[in-house]
Protein backbone atom coordinates (compact mmCIF):
# COMPACT_ATOMS: atom_id res chain seq x y z
CA UNK A 1 0.00 0.00 0.00
CA UNK A 2 2.57 2.50 0.76
CA UNK A 3 3.87 2.18 -2.78
CA UNK A 4 0.69 1.82 -4.48
CA UNK A 5 -0.65 4.93 -3.25
CA UNK A 6 2.29 7.30 -4.27
CA UNK A 7 2.15 5.12 -8.33
CA UNK A 8 -1.85 5.91 -8.16
CA UNK A 9 -1.24 10.01 -7.35
CA UNK A 10 1.13 9.64 -10.06
CA UNK A 11 -0.62 8.20 -12.84
CA UNK A 12 -3.79 10.07 -12.04
CA UNK A 13 -2.02 13.35 -11.65
CA UNK A 14 0.25 12.69 -15.26
CA UNK A 15 -3.19 11.48 -17.42
CA UNK A 16 -4.54 14.62 -16.27
CA UNK A 17 -1.54 17.36 -16.87
CA UNK A 18 -1.35 15.09 -20.44
CA UNK A 19 -4.93 16.12 -20.71
CA UNK A 20 -4.82 19.45 -19.66
CA UNK A 21 -2.73 20.57 -22.79
CA UNK A 22 -5.32 19.07 -24.99
CA UNK A 23 -8.61 20.25 -23.63
CA UNK A 24 -9.07 24.27 -23.24
CA UNK A 25 -12.03 23.85 -20.69
CA UNK A 26 -8.97 22.27 -18.39
CA UNK A 27 -6.68 25.61 -18.37
CA UNK A 28 -8.00 26.91 -15.25
CA UNK A 29 -6.96 23.41 -13.36
CA UNK A 30 -3.98 23.34 -15.36
CA UNK A 31 -2.58 26.68 -14.02
CA UNK A 32 -3.35 25.78 -10.14
CA UNK A 33 -1.95 22.62 -10.73
CA UNK A 34 0.98 24.76 -11.95
CA UNK A 35 0.59 26.66 -8.84
CA UNK A 36 0.77 23.37 -6.79
CA UNK A 37 3.93 22.79 -8.17
CA UNK A 38 5.36 26.12 -7.65
CA UNK A 39 4.36 26.13 -3.98
CA UNK A 40 6.59 22.24 -3.54
CA UNK A 41 9.21 24.36 -5.76
CA UNK A 42 9.83 26.80 -2.96
CA UNK A 43 9.63 23.98 -0.20
CA UNK A 44 12.82 22.75 -2.14
CA UNK A 45 14.01 26.07 -1.08
CA UNK A 46 13.26 24.70 2.38
CA UNK A 47 15.08 21.68 1.67
CA UNK A 48 18.27 22.90 0.75
CA UNK A 49 19.31 25.72 3.09
CA UNK A 50 18.25 22.69 5.64
CA UNK A 51 20.56 20.40 4.16
CA UNK A 52 23.07 23.21 3.73
CA UNK A 53 22.91 23.66 7.33
CA UNK A 54 22.94 19.91 8.36
CA UNK A 55 26.52 19.34 6.51
CA UNK A 56 28.07 22.52 7.35
CA UNK A 57 27.17 22.10 10.87
CA UNK A 58 28.42 18.21 11.07
CA UNK A 59 31.63 19.40 9.81
CA UNK A 60 32.10 22.06 11.93
CA UNK A 61 31.05 20.04 15.30
CA UNK A 62 33.45 16.69 14.06
CA UNK A 63 36.17 19.33 12.85
CA UNK A 64 36.09 17.49 9.68
CA UNK A 65 39.15 18.61 7.05
CA UNK A 66 38.97 22.04 5.95
CA UNK A 67 36.07 23.26 8.45
CA UNK A 68 36.96 26.53 8.34
CA UNK A 69 35.10 26.76 4.94
CA UNK A 70 31.79 25.54 6.39
CA UNK A 71 32.28 29.00 8.93
CA UNK A 72 32.41 30.91 5.84
CA UNK A 73 29.69 29.15 4.34
CA UNK A 74 26.91 29.06 7.65
CA UNK A 75 28.32 32.91 7.87
CA UNK A 76 27.61 33.85 4.48
CA UNK A 77 24.60 31.53 4.43
CA UNK A 78 23.28 33.82 7.55
CA UNK A 79 23.62 37.07 6.65
CA UNK A 80 22.10 36.71 3.17
CA UNK A 81 18.72 35.24 4.70
CA UNK A 82 19.30 37.56 7.29
CA UNK A 83 19.81 40.65 4.90
CA UNK A 84 16.69 39.39 2.92
CA UNK A 85 14.01 38.09 5.11
CA UNK A 86 14.77 40.99 7.66
CA UNK A 87 14.83 43.44 4.55
CA UNK A 88 18.00 44.80 7.06
CA UNK A 89 18.95 49.10 5.65
CA UNK A 90 16.13 48.98 3.01
CA UNK A 91 15.46 52.30 2.26
CA UNK A 92 11.29 51.24 1.62
CA UNK A 93 11.13 49.04 4.86
CA UNK A 94 9.78 45.84 4.63
CA UNK A 95 7.17 46.45 1.98
CA UNK A 96 9.51 47.58 -0.64
CA UNK A 97 10.94 45.01 -2.54
CA UNK A 98 13.84 43.11 -1.62
CA UNK A 99 16.59 44.37 -4.02
CA UNK A 100 15.73 47.99 -3.54
CA UNK A 101 19.38 49.62 -3.77
CA UNK A 102 20.89 50.40 -0.51
CA UNK A 103 19.66 47.52 1.06
CA UNK A 104 21.83 45.16 2.50
CA UNK A 105 21.13 42.15 0.48
CA UNK A 106 21.75 44.38 -3.08
CA UNK A 107 24.65 45.56 -1.53
CA UNK A 108 26.08 42.54 -0.75
CA UNK A 109 24.70 41.11 -4.15
CA UNK A 110 26.86 43.96 -5.85
CA UNK A 111 29.78 44.00 -4.22
CA UNK A 112 30.41 40.28 -3.24
CA UNK A 113 28.27 37.59 -4.73
CA UNK A 114 28.85 39.72 -8.32
CA UNK A 115 32.61 39.74 -8.82
CA UNK A 116 33.20 36.62 -7.31
CA UNK A 117 30.91 34.63 -9.79
CA UNK A 118 31.83 36.69 -12.48
CA UNK A 119 35.66 36.12 -12.15
CA UNK A 120 34.99 32.38 -11.70
CA UNK A 121 32.98 32.64 -15.01
CA UNK A 122 36.13 34.68 -16.56
CA UNK A 123 38.81 32.19 -15.74
CA UNK A 124 37.18 29.89 -18.87
CA UNK A 125 38.63 32.52 -21.07
CA UNK A 126 42.02 31.03 -20.05
CA UNK A 127 41.36 27.52 -20.02
CA UNK A 128 39.38 27.91 -23.35
CA UNK A 129 42.52 28.82 -24.95
CA UNK A 130 44.63 26.39 -23.45
CA UNK A 131 42.03 23.92 -24.55
CA UNK A 132 41.53 25.09 -28.30
CA UNK A 133 45.73 24.85 -28.26
CA UNK A 134 45.90 21.27 -27.38
CA UNK A 135 42.15 20.04 -28.97
CA UNK A 136 42.08 21.94 -32.57
CA UNK A 137 44.62 20.14 -34.65
CA UNK A 138 43.96 18.45 -38.10
CA UNK A 139 44.52 14.85 -37.07
CA UNK A 140 42.14 13.32 -39.17
CA UNK A 141 39.23 14.42 -41.88
CA UNK A 142 36.67 15.10 -38.83
CA UNK A 143 39.08 17.45 -36.80
CA UNK A 144 39.90 19.68 -39.46
CA UNK A 145 36.50 20.19 -40.34
CA UNK A 146 35.95 20.99 -36.90
CA UNK A 147 39.08 23.40 -37.04
CA UNK A 148 38.08 25.39 -40.09
CA UNK A 149 34.42 25.60 -38.60
CA UNK A 150 35.91 26.72 -35.22
CA UNK A 151 37.97 28.85 -36.81
CA UNK A 152 35.15 30.24 -39.10
CA UNK A 153 33.03 31.28 -36.16
CA UNK A 154 36.57 32.95 -34.29
CA UNK A 155 37.12 35.06 -37.11
CA UNK A 156 33.16 35.58 -37.49
CA UNK A 157 32.63 37.14 -33.98
CA UNK A 158 34.68 39.79 -34.51
CA UNK A 159 34.71 43.02 -36.45
CA UNK A 160 38.42 41.71 -37.94
CA UNK A 161 36.04 38.81 -40.05
CA UNK A 162 34.23 41.62 -41.67
CA UNK A 163 36.85 43.95 -42.01
CA UNK A 164 38.82 40.86 -43.84
CA UNK A 165 36.15 39.83 -46.63
CA UNK A 166 34.02 43.07 -46.95
CA UNK A 167 35.44 43.41 -50.54
CA UNK A 168 33.39 39.92 -51.23
CA UNK A 169 30.41 41.47 -54.20
CA UNK A 170 26.54 40.93 -52.88
CA UNK A 171 25.82 38.36 -54.93
CA UNK A 172 28.76 35.85 -53.23
CA UNK A 173 28.11 37.75 -49.67
CA UNK A 174 28.02 34.13 -47.95
CA UNK A 175 31.46 34.17 -48.62
CA UNK A 176 31.71 37.27 -46.42
CA UNK A 177 33.42 35.29 -42.94
CA UNK A 178 30.35 36.99 -40.59
CA UNK A 179 27.85 35.19 -43.05
CA UNK A 180 29.53 32.09 -43.14
CA UNK A 181 29.76 32.26 -39.59
CA UNK A 182 25.86 32.27 -39.08
CA UNK A 183 25.85 29.91 -41.96
CA UNK A 184 27.74 27.67 -39.82
CA UNK A 185 25.82 28.12 -36.71
CA UNK A 186 22.30 28.21 -39.08
CA UNK A 187 22.51 24.71 -40.80
CA UNK A 188 25.04 22.32 -39.53
CA UNK A 189 24.73 23.35 -36.07
CA UNK A 190 20.93 23.57 -36.31
CA UNK A 191 20.90 20.52 -37.90
CA UNK A 192 23.04 18.81 -35.40
CA UNK A 193 21.35 20.28 -32.29
CA UNK A 194 17.45 19.71 -33.60
CA UNK A 195 18.88 15.99 -33.89
CA UNK A 196 20.20 16.00 -30.27
CA UNK A 197 16.59 17.49 -29.71
CA UNK A 198 14.30 15.15 -30.75
CA UNK A 199 16.54 12.58 -29.40
CA UNK A 200 16.25 13.66 -25.99
CA UNK A 201 12.46 14.65 -26.59
CA UNK A 202 11.98 10.92 -27.44
CA UNK A 203 13.91 9.85 -24.23
CA UNK A 204 11.74 12.22 -21.66
CA UNK A 205 8.87 10.85 -23.40
CA UNK A 206 9.27 7.64 -23.04
CA UNK A 207 10.72 8.13 -19.45
CA UNK A 208 7.52 9.87 -18.52
CA UNK A 209 5.06 6.80 -19.72
CA UNK A 210 7.67 4.75 -17.81
CA UNK A 211 6.65 6.82 -14.68
CA UNK A 212 2.66 6.92 -15.32
CA UNK A 213 2.36 3.75 -16.15
CA UNK A 214 4.60 2.72 -13.01
CA UNK A 215 6.95 1.03 -14.93
CA UNK A 216 9.81 3.51 -13.40
CA UNK A 217 9.31 3.15 -9.88
CA UNK A 218 13.05 4.23 -8.51
CA UNK A 219 11.94 7.74 -7.68
CA UNK A 220 9.77 5.64 -4.65
CA UNK A 221 13.69 4.74 -3.42
CA UNK A 222 14.81 1.07 -3.39
CA UNK A 223 14.58 -0.78 -6.84
CA UNK A 224 11.66 -3.39 -5.85
CA UNK A 225 8.50 -2.73 -6.74
CA UNK B 1 31.23 54.17 -46.34
CA UNK B 2 32.42 54.29 -43.13
CA UNK B 3 35.56 52.83 -42.65
CA UNK B 4 34.45 49.23 -40.78
CA UNK B 5 37.83 49.10 -38.67
CA UNK B 6 37.50 51.97 -36.02
CA UNK B 7 35.69 54.89 -34.54
CA UNK B 8 37.62 55.82 -31.29
CA UNK B 9 40.87 57.55 -31.36
CA UNK B 10 42.68 55.22 -28.92
CA UNK B 11 45.13 54.25 -31.94
CA UNK B 12 47.64 53.83 -29.57
CA UNK B 13 45.95 51.00 -27.59
CA UNK B 14 45.82 49.05 -31.22
CA UNK B 15 49.14 49.58 -31.91
CA UNK B 16 50.46 49.08 -28.42
CA UNK B 17 48.64 45.65 -28.02
CA UNK B 18 49.70 44.92 -31.77
CA UNK B 19 53.67 45.46 -30.72
CA UNK B 20 53.20 43.25 -27.61
CA UNK B 21 51.16 40.89 -28.52
CA UNK B 22 52.57 40.34 -32.45
CA UNK B 23 56.13 40.30 -31.19
CA UNK B 24 55.52 37.61 -28.28
CA UNK B 25 53.61 35.65 -31.56
CA UNK B 26 56.33 35.99 -33.62
CA UNK B 27 58.64 34.88 -30.58
CA UNK B 28 56.54 31.71 -30.16
CA UNK B 29 56.28 31.10 -33.82
CA UNK B 30 60.02 30.85 -34.16
CA UNK B 31 60.27 28.43 -30.90
CA UNK B 32 57.59 26.36 -32.71
CA UNK B 33 59.38 25.73 -35.67
CA UNK B 34 62.02 24.53 -33.73
CA UNK B 35 59.78 22.05 -33.21
CA UNK B 36 59.43 23.10 -29.24
CA UNK B 37 55.27 23.12 -28.17
CA UNK B 38 53.99 26.09 -25.68
CA UNK B 39 53.51 26.09 -22.11
CA UNK B 40 50.02 26.01 -20.76
CA UNK B 41 51.38 29.40 -18.76
CA UNK B 42 52.55 31.10 -21.85
CA UNK B 43 49.06 30.90 -23.14
CA UNK B 44 47.25 32.27 -20.19
CA UNK B 45 50.18 35.39 -20.12
CA UNK B 46 49.04 35.78 -23.53
CA UNK B 47 45.47 35.59 -23.32
CA UNK B 48 45.94 38.09 -19.92
CA UNK B 49 47.86 40.71 -21.84
CA UNK B 50 45.31 40.30 -24.85
CA UNK B 51 42.60 41.54 -22.83
CA UNK B 52 43.81 43.89 -20.39
CA UNK B 53 45.63 46.21 -23.05
CA UNK B 54 42.42 46.68 -24.70
CA UNK B 55 40.97 47.35 -21.55
CA UNK B 56 43.73 49.53 -20.53
CA UNK B 57 43.67 51.38 -23.63
CA UNK B 58 40.03 51.01 -25.26
CA UNK B 59 39.33 50.89 -28.47
CA UNK B 60 36.08 50.17 -30.72
CA UNK B 61 34.68 49.02 -33.95
CA UNK B 62 32.13 49.91 -36.18
CA UNK B 63 29.41 47.18 -36.11
CA UNK B 64 27.64 45.99 -38.83
CA UNK B 65 24.31 44.09 -37.68
CA UNK B 66 23.63 40.89 -39.12
CA UNK B 67 20.05 39.68 -39.60
CA UNK B 68 19.47 37.78 -36.59
CA UNK B 69 20.08 40.92 -34.76
CA UNK B 70 18.77 43.21 -36.97
CA UNK B 71 15.07 41.45 -37.08
CA UNK B 72 14.86 41.67 -32.85
CA UNK B 73 15.84 45.45 -33.76
CA UNK B 74 13.19 46.00 -36.35
CA UNK B 75 10.50 44.32 -34.31
CA UNK B 76 10.70 46.96 -31.73
CA UNK B 77 10.92 49.52 -34.17
CA UNK B 78 7.26 48.63 -35.54
CA UNK B 79 5.77 48.15 -32.41
CA UNK B 80 3.25 51.48 -31.94
CA UNK B 81 4.02 53.32 -28.80
CA UNK B 82 2.07 52.32 -25.71
CA UNK B 83 2.63 48.62 -27.19
CA UNK B 84 3.28 45.51 -23.53
CA UNK B 85 7.26 44.39 -24.29
CA UNK B 86 8.10 41.83 -21.77
CA UNK B 87 11.18 41.52 -20.87
CA UNK B 88 12.85 38.92 -18.60
CA UNK B 89 15.67 38.82 -17.00
CA UNK B 90 17.37 35.22 -16.73
CA UNK B 91 20.76 35.00 -15.98
CA UNK B 92 23.45 35.75 -12.80
CA UNK B 93 26.84 37.03 -12.68
CA UNK B 94 28.56 35.30 -14.34
CA UNK B 95 26.77 35.82 -17.49
CA UNK B 96 26.02 39.34 -17.05
CA UNK B 97 29.16 40.75 -18.83
CA UNK B 98 27.57 39.64 -22.17
CA UNK B 99 23.92 39.92 -21.39
CA UNK B 100 23.34 42.98 -19.37
CA UNK B 101 24.53 45.02 -22.26
CA UNK B 102 21.90 43.10 -24.28
CA UNK B 103 19.15 44.08 -21.45
CA UNK B 104 20.15 47.18 -21.34
CA UNK B 105 19.67 48.16 -24.77
CA UNK B 106 16.97 46.77 -25.32
CA UNK B 107 15.53 48.65 -22.48
CA UNK B 108 16.44 52.26 -23.72
CA UNK B 109 15.28 51.10 -27.03
CA UNK B 110 11.74 50.22 -25.67
CA UNK B 111 11.41 53.30 -23.72
CA UNK B 112 12.52 55.50 -26.09
CA UNK B 113 9.64 54.18 -28.83
CA UNK B 114 7.30 54.63 -25.45
CA UNK B 115 6.34 51.00 -25.11
CA UNK B 116 5.27 49.64 -21.85
CA UNK B 117 7.90 47.69 -20.24
CA UNK B 118 6.94 44.46 -17.88
CA UNK B 119 10.41 43.44 -16.35
CA UNK B 120 10.10 40.21 -14.93
CA UNK B 121 12.82 37.64 -13.86
CA UNK B 122 13.26 33.64 -14.10
CA UNK B 123 16.32 33.87 -12.25
CA UNK B 124 16.48 34.60 -8.89
CA UNK B 125 19.60 36.43 -9.42
CA UNK B 126 17.58 38.17 -11.80
CA UNK B 127 15.86 40.76 -9.87
CA UNK B 128 19.09 41.91 -8.28
CA UNK B 129 20.66 42.91 -11.75
CA UNK B 130 17.30 44.17 -13.15
CA UNK B 131 18.00 46.44 -10.22
CA UNK B 132 20.88 47.54 -11.80
CA UNK B 133 19.05 48.25 -15.06
CA UNK B 134 16.62 50.31 -13.23
CA UNK B 135 19.23 52.37 -11.24
CA UNK B 136 21.88 52.85 -14.25
CA UNK B 137 20.01 52.76 -17.29
CA UNK B 138 15.73 53.78 -16.60
CA UNK B 139 15.73 56.22 -13.64
CA UNK B 140 19.07 57.95 -14.76
CA UNK B 141 18.66 57.87 -18.28
CA UNK B 142 14.61 58.14 -18.40
CA UNK B 143 13.48 60.87 -15.71
CA UNK B 144 10.36 61.37 -16.86
CA UNK B 145 9.56 57.37 -17.27
CA UNK B 146 7.56 56.53 -14.21
CA UNK B 147 7.12 52.88 -12.45
CA UNK B 148 3.91 51.90 -12.71
CA UNK B 149 3.24 54.05 -15.33
CA UNK B 150 5.87 53.76 -18.12
CA UNK B 151 7.22 49.68 -16.91
CA UNK B 152 6.24 47.82 -14.26
CA UNK B 153 9.07 45.22 -11.90
CA UNK B 154 7.07 41.96 -11.56
CA UNK B 155 10.22 40.57 -10.16
CA UNK B 156 11.56 37.02 -9.33
CA UNK B 157 8.93 33.77 -8.99
CA UNK B 158 10.03 30.44 -8.40
CA UNK B 159 8.34 27.51 -10.53
CA UNK B 160 10.37 27.95 -13.77
CA UNK B 161 8.30 26.40 -16.25
CA UNK B 162 5.42 26.35 -13.72
CA UNK B 163 5.50 29.69 -13.43
CA UNK B 164 5.22 30.24 -17.07
CA UNK B 165 2.64 28.27 -17.45
CA UNK B 166 0.21 30.18 -15.69
CA UNK B 167 1.47 33.79 -16.74
CA UNK B 168 0.95 32.69 -20.15
CA UNK B 169 -3.35 32.26 -19.57
CA UNK B 170 -3.29 34.23 -16.09
CA UNK B 171 -0.70 36.79 -14.72
CA UNK B 172 -2.42 37.71 -11.51
CA UNK B 173 -2.71 34.18 -10.59
CA UNK B 174 1.11 33.82 -10.26
CA UNK B 175 2.00 37.85 -9.55
CA UNK B 176 -0.87 39.53 -7.67
CA UNK B 177 1.06 41.96 -7.18
CA UNK B 178 4.26 43.51 -8.15
CA UNK B 179 7.95 43.55 -6.83
CA UNK B 180 6.96 46.58 -4.24
CA UNK B 181 3.74 44.76 -3.33
CA UNK B 182 1.51 47.38 -5.22
CA UNK B 183 -1.69 45.64 -6.52
CA UNK B 184 -1.23 44.66 -10.27
CA UNK B 185 -5.59 45.74 -10.70
CA UNK B 186 -3.57 49.31 -9.82
CA UNK B 187 -0.73 49.63 -11.90
CA UNK B 188 -1.97 51.67 -14.94
CA UNK B 189 1.32 50.17 -16.94
CA UNK B 190 -0.54 46.63 -16.87
CA UNK B 191 -4.42 48.54 -17.45
CA UNK B 192 -6.06 45.36 -20.01
CA UNK B 193 -3.02 43.01 -19.35
CA UNK B 194 -4.45 39.38 -18.46
CA UNK B 195 -1.83 37.46 -19.72
CA UNK B 196 1.28 37.00 -21.38
CA UNK B 197 -0.63 36.80 -24.62
CA UNK B 198 -1.53 40.65 -24.79
CA UNK B 199 2.19 41.50 -24.96
CA UNK B 200 3.72 42.47 -28.38
CA UNK B 201 7.14 41.11 -27.83
CA UNK B 202 8.79 38.56 -25.07
CA UNK B 203 12.52 39.40 -24.85
CA UNK B 204 14.20 36.84 -22.58
CA UNK B 205 17.82 37.76 -21.89
CA UNK B 206 19.99 34.87 -20.51
CA UNK B 207 20.81 31.25 -22.51
CA UNK B 208 20.42 28.96 -19.16
CA UNK B 209 17.73 27.02 -17.52
CA UNK B 210 15.07 28.90 -17.00
CA UNK B 211 15.56 30.59 -20.48
CA UNK B 212 14.64 31.35 -24.09
CA UNK B 213 13.76 27.78 -24.54
CA UNK B 214 11.62 27.58 -22.10
CA UNK B 215 9.65 30.68 -22.78
CA UNK B 216 9.10 29.48 -26.58
CA UNK B 217 8.35 26.57 -25.18
CA UNK B 218 5.81 27.64 -22.30
CA UNK B 219 4.48 30.93 -23.44
CA UNK B 220 5.83 31.91 -27.59
CA UNK B 221 4.17 28.99 -29.13
CA UNK B 222 1.15 27.93 -27.06
CA UNK B 223 0.07 31.81 -25.88
CA UNK B 224 1.05 33.23 -29.75
CA UNK B 225 3.56 35.28 -28.56
CA UNK B 226 6.50 36.56 -30.31
CA UNK B 227 9.69 35.75 -28.67
CA UNK B 228 13.12 36.91 -29.19
CA UNK B 229 16.24 36.00 -27.12
CA UNK B 230 19.18 37.65 -25.50
CA UNK B 231 21.74 34.88 -24.76
CA UNK B 232 25.76 34.14 -23.92
CA UNK B 233 27.24 33.34 -27.00
CA UNK B 234 28.02 29.97 -25.31
CA UNK B 235 24.49 28.84 -25.28
CA UNK B 236 23.40 30.97 -28.31
CA UNK B 237 24.19 28.03 -30.59
CA UNK B 238 21.16 25.76 -28.79
CA UNK B 239 18.40 28.49 -30.06
CA UNK B 240 19.63 28.26 -33.47
CA UNK B 241 16.62 25.36 -33.76
CA UNK B 242 13.94 27.72 -32.92
CA UNK B 243 15.17 30.89 -35.31
CA UNK B 244 13.21 32.43 -37.26
CA UNK B 245 9.99 30.51 -36.65
CA UNK B 246 9.76 30.36 -33.08
CA UNK B 247 12.54 32.69 -32.10
CA UNK B 248 12.26 36.23 -34.55
CA UNK B 249 16.03 36.65 -33.44
CA UNK B 250 18.81 35.79 -31.53
CA UNK B 251 21.44 38.13 -29.76
CA UNK B 252 24.17 35.89 -29.41
CA UNK B 253 27.43 37.08 -27.12
CA UNK B 254 29.02 40.09 -26.77
CA UNK B 255 28.78 40.72 -30.63
CA UNK B 256 25.21 40.35 -31.01
CA UNK B 257 24.86 43.22 -28.08
CA UNK B 258 27.46 45.35 -29.47
CA UNK B 259 25.50 44.99 -33.11
CA UNK B 260 22.44 45.96 -31.19
CA UNK B 261 24.47 49.06 -29.26
CA UNK B 262 25.91 50.18 -32.49
CA UNK B 263 22.08 50.35 -34.29
CA UNK B 264 20.99 51.47 -31.89
CA UNK B 265 22.97 54.83 -31.42
CA UNK B 266 22.81 54.89 -35.52
CA UNK B 267 19.00 55.13 -35.38
CA UNK B 268 18.87 57.52 -32.01
CA UNK B 269 21.63 59.53 -31.78
CA UNK B 270 20.80 60.56 -27.94
CA UNK B 271 22.17 57.20 -27.72
CA UNK B 272 25.68 57.66 -29.16
CA UNK B 273 27.27 59.08 -26.02
CA UNK B 274 25.74 56.85 -23.48
CA UNK B 275 27.84 54.29 -21.95
CA UNK B 276 28.11 51.26 -24.55
CA UNK B 277 29.77 48.75 -22.85
CA UNK B 278 29.45 45.72 -25.67
CA UNK B 279 30.88 48.01 -28.01
CA UNK B 280 34.22 48.56 -25.43
CA UNK B 281 34.52 44.51 -24.80
CA UNK B 282 34.47 44.17 -28.28
CA UNK B 283 37.98 45.04 -28.67
CA UNK B 284 39.60 43.19 -25.65
CA UNK B 285 37.31 39.76 -27.32
CA UNK B 286 38.73 40.62 -30.92
CA UNK B 287 42.38 40.36 -29.51
CA UNK B 288 41.72 37.42 -27.28
CA UNK B 289 40.00 35.51 -30.79
CA UNK B 290 43.19 36.49 -32.60
CA UNK B 291 45.40 35.38 -30.19
CA UNK B 292 43.40 32.11 -29.90
CA UNK B 293 43.54 31.58 -34.23
CA UNK B 294 47.35 32.30 -33.85
CA UNK B 295 47.83 29.59 -31.10
CA UNK B 296 45.70 26.99 -32.74
CA UNK B 297 47.61 27.88 -36.07
CA UNK B 298 50.73 27.23 -34.12
CA UNK B 299 49.46 24.24 -32.78
CA UNK B 300 49.36 22.80 -35.64
CA UNK B 301 52.36 23.93 -37.43
CA UNK B 302 54.17 22.17 -34.01
CA UNK B 303 52.08 19.09 -34.62
CA UNK B 304 52.39 18.31 -38.35
CA UNK B 305 56.55 19.11 -37.80
CA UNK B 306 56.20 16.75 -35.08
CA UNK B 307 54.68 14.22 -37.63
CA UNK B 308 56.82 14.63 -40.40
CA UNK B 309 59.70 14.27 -37.83
CA UNK B 310 58.33 10.93 -36.72
CA UNK B 311 58.10 9.90 -39.68
CA UNK B 312 61.43 10.10 -40.76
Amino acid sequence: MRRQVPLIITFCVGIFLIAYVFSPPLTDFGENFSVYFDIIAVFAFFLGGGNLIRIHTNNLRRRKKDWWYSVVTLGAFTLMLAAGLFKIGNPGGIGASLTTSGSWFQTIFETLMSPLNSTMYALLAFFIASASYRAFRARNREATILLVAAFIILLGRTPIGYFLTAWIPDSWSILRVPDLSVWIMSFPNLAGQRAIMIGVSLGVVSMSLRLILGIERTYLGGDKG
Amino acid sequence: MTHPLLLSSALVGIVFSAIVIGGGLVFLLIRTLKAKEVDRRVIFLFIFVATALPILFPFTFSEEPTAIVKRVFDKIESLPAGSHVMLSFDFDPAMAPEVQPMANAITRHCLVKGDKVVFICAWATGQALLTQTLDNIVRKEFPDKKEGIDYVNLGYKAGNEGMMNVIVTNLRKMYPTDVNSIPLDSIPALEGVTSCRDMKLLVSMGGGYPGPKEWVLFVGDPGNVPVAAGAAAVSAPQLYPYYPKQLLGILGGVKGAAEYEYELAKRYPQFDKVDKPALKMMGPQTMAHIVVMVFIILANIAYFKGRKAGQK
